[in-house]
């Protein structure tokens, strides 16, 4: 008698599970497949009431309009040349100083890894004039040095990144240190590649919000040739205020190569993310 | 250790040291602490051009006191914290624990609640603003009313948090889907035999167990909250009526910094982020004692 009803709620609990994780996946995947939607229709069509759901055609008109009017080819170039130097110089110069802080022994290491704890609790945005102000005297605004330039240190990758060399056994590196490596060898030949997974961590982080950011674009670079997807964005809403397919298609080309990405490495992704979840 | 009695191999060791960490010392000092107290200098001067700046006292600090917009963004950023975090935080909690039971497809849901992360917020906004539309958006036409989401200066504030939480969600989840599978279940299979309910179990297993877990992923949204731009930046241009209603400190910030070009009294809305983010992040560590269980 009991085990049955038991069972019952057991079931019960497992529908109101199911109905309330389809309802969210409907409403979370909703603006996306609107914005699919939306791109296909005509303008007109996007205007309608009551609304139609499937366009009424198949079209590519929006796609090549957004294409028009913005230069998307150099906001992918500069948004890809962004991201891989920002991870290159999160990665090397992060691992380097995360090793050093994790398992070398110097005068003032404490004081020194102060300034890196203080950056990270400080919002960009409280260094952000200063900064714009060296990449003008430095003349180079509106081009990809400048977007790069916040992230050429990144001091959340060090402070990440000296985690997982803390958790690196002291044996491994008297081992490597018995085998005649030096300091250097021993980082570069031993520890760096125990580091792997962290390192993919670091990589998609870095990479996602380099994507994401959008102050810094905005500023830095007012050249339209010059933009990041995010800023280019910014711009499209300007020009098309009320042509939403068209707004539509430009974002959904903006997204495409990300999501993509996303879908073929979830899993590194969503760990990634995860594990850097301490900022 | 004292130096100057370092062994030799000590001393290499050191010298490792310096040379490991020189990239990234240097560059942080470059790009963040000179840049760091430029701007709390700045923030006493009137910027006269090309980086050229004037010292002129408190004067930046009183016109920001007596600006309204000034204490408007101040109000609208606490006010989206609050809207935001305390929603957003147990929407994430209710996800991960249904997605921390046996369901199948359990991989499928998390992707689906994730994707909004690997989006630029850009993107995203635009495609919620046109969901918000007044006149031919999705939103009116379905619930047959004709709210203007975005333009309302009662509702944008609000309009905007749908959108945070929404993207917000999946991340959450994910941080607090871990915790969850940190908890043993020979706590659940014992409470069960005593006759604990799933209620109580939740209030007497669960969450005291998760209580780091939340905590951290607490803090860091209201961080996010607290800082929020790009979001609001995008659904809601500078020529909106609703606009002084919900623009962020940041957002305030920005256009005061690099629309107006007056960067002195930008700064000092920059300092006044940071002391806010700090009194808030004080209280959060002062409050975590009374609800955060660390004895795991």
């Amino acid at each position: 008698m009991q085990k049955k009803s038991m069972e019952n709620s057991k079931r019960t609990s497992m529908i109101i599970t199911y109905t309330a994780l389809i309802l969210g996946s409907i409403i979370m995947i909703f603006p996306f497949v609107w914005m699919i939607l939306t791109s296909s229709k005509t303008v007109s069509e996007s205007m309608q009431i009551p609304p139609t759901i499937f366009p009424n055609q198949l079209m590519a008109d929006n796609f090549v309009e957004a294409l028009a009017s913005l230069p998307f080819v150099n906001m992918y170039l500069n948004t890809i040349l962004m991201i891989i130097f920002r991870v290159i110089f999160a990665v090397l110069f992060s691992s380097m100083a995360g090793y050093a802080f994790a398992k070398l022994r110097f005068k003032g290491k404490n004081l020194l890894f102060g300034i890196v704890l203080m950056q990270m609790m400080l919002p960009s945005q409280i260094f952000i004039i200063p900064q714009y102000q060296m990449v003008a005297k430095l003349g180079i605004a509106n081009s990809v040095a400048a977007l790069v330039f916040p992230g050429l240190v990144s001091a959340f990758g060090t402070f990440f990144l000296r985690q997982s060399y803390l958790a690196i056994p002291e044996e491994v590196g008297e081992a490597a240190y018995l085998d005649g490596c030096n300091q250097w060898q021993t980082f570069a030949k031993i520890m760096f590649p125990l580091t792997r997974s962290s390192v993919a961590a670091l990589t998609v982080f870095t990479a996602v919000f380099a994507y994401s950011d959008l102050m810094w674009p905005l500023v830095v670079n007012s050249d339209l040739k010059m933009m990041t997807l995010s800023s280019g964005l910014a711009t499209l809403r300007g020009q098309f205020s009320t042509n939403f397919p068209v707004l539509m298609a430009g974002s959904l080309l903006a997204m495409l190569p990300m999501v993509i990405l996303y879908l073929v490495f979830q899993r590194q992704f969503i760990e990634g993310i995860a594990m850097t979840g301490g900022k | 250790m004292k130096s100057g009695k370092l062994s030799s191999a000590a001393r290499r060791e050191q010298n490792w040291g310096y040379l490991m960490v020189a990239p990234t010392i240097i560059g942080l000092i470059v790009l963040n602490v000179w840049p760091f107290i430029q701007t709390i200098y700045a923030s006493f001067c009137e910027h006269l051009g090309f980086g050229h700046y004037k010292f002129i006292g408190l004067d930046n600090y009183i016109n920001m006191f007596r600006d309204s917009d000034f204490w408007r963004a101040t109000g609208n950023t606490l006010l989206f914290c609050v809207l935001t975090v305390p929603v957003g935080i147990f929407l994430a909690l209710m996800v991960a624990i249904m997605l921390n039971a046996r369901v199948k497809f359990k991989g499928g849901f998390r992707t689906i609640f994730f994707l909004p992360m690997v989006c630029a917020p850009a993107a995203i906004t635009m495609v919620w603003r046109w969901i918000f539309n007044s006149e031919y958006g999705i939103l009116n036409q379905i619930l047959g009313t004709r709210i203007a989401w975005v333009t309302d200066s009662r509702v944008a504030l609000v309009s905007c948090a749908i959108v945070a939480v929404w993207s917000a969600i999946g991340y959450d989840a994910v941080l607090l889907l871990s915790g969850l599978q940190n908890i043993s279940k020979s706590y659940y299979e014992a409470a069960s035999i005593d006759g604990a309910g799933k209620i109580t179990q939740f209030f007497k297993i669960t969450l005291p167990m998760i209580s780091p877990t939340l905590f951290v992923t607490m803090i860091m949204r209201l961080m996010t909250s607290l800082k929020v731009y790009d979001l609001i930046y995008m659904m809601v241009e500078e020529t909106n009526p609703a606009l002084t209603s919900v623009q962020s400190l940041i957002y305030l910030f920005y256009r005061e910094s690099f629309v107006a070009g007056s960067r002195g009294s930008g700064s000092a809305i920059a300092v006044w982020t940071v002391l806010i983010i700090g009194i808030v992040t004080v209280f959060q560590f002062i409050g975590q004692k009374k609800w955060v269980n660390y004895e795991v």
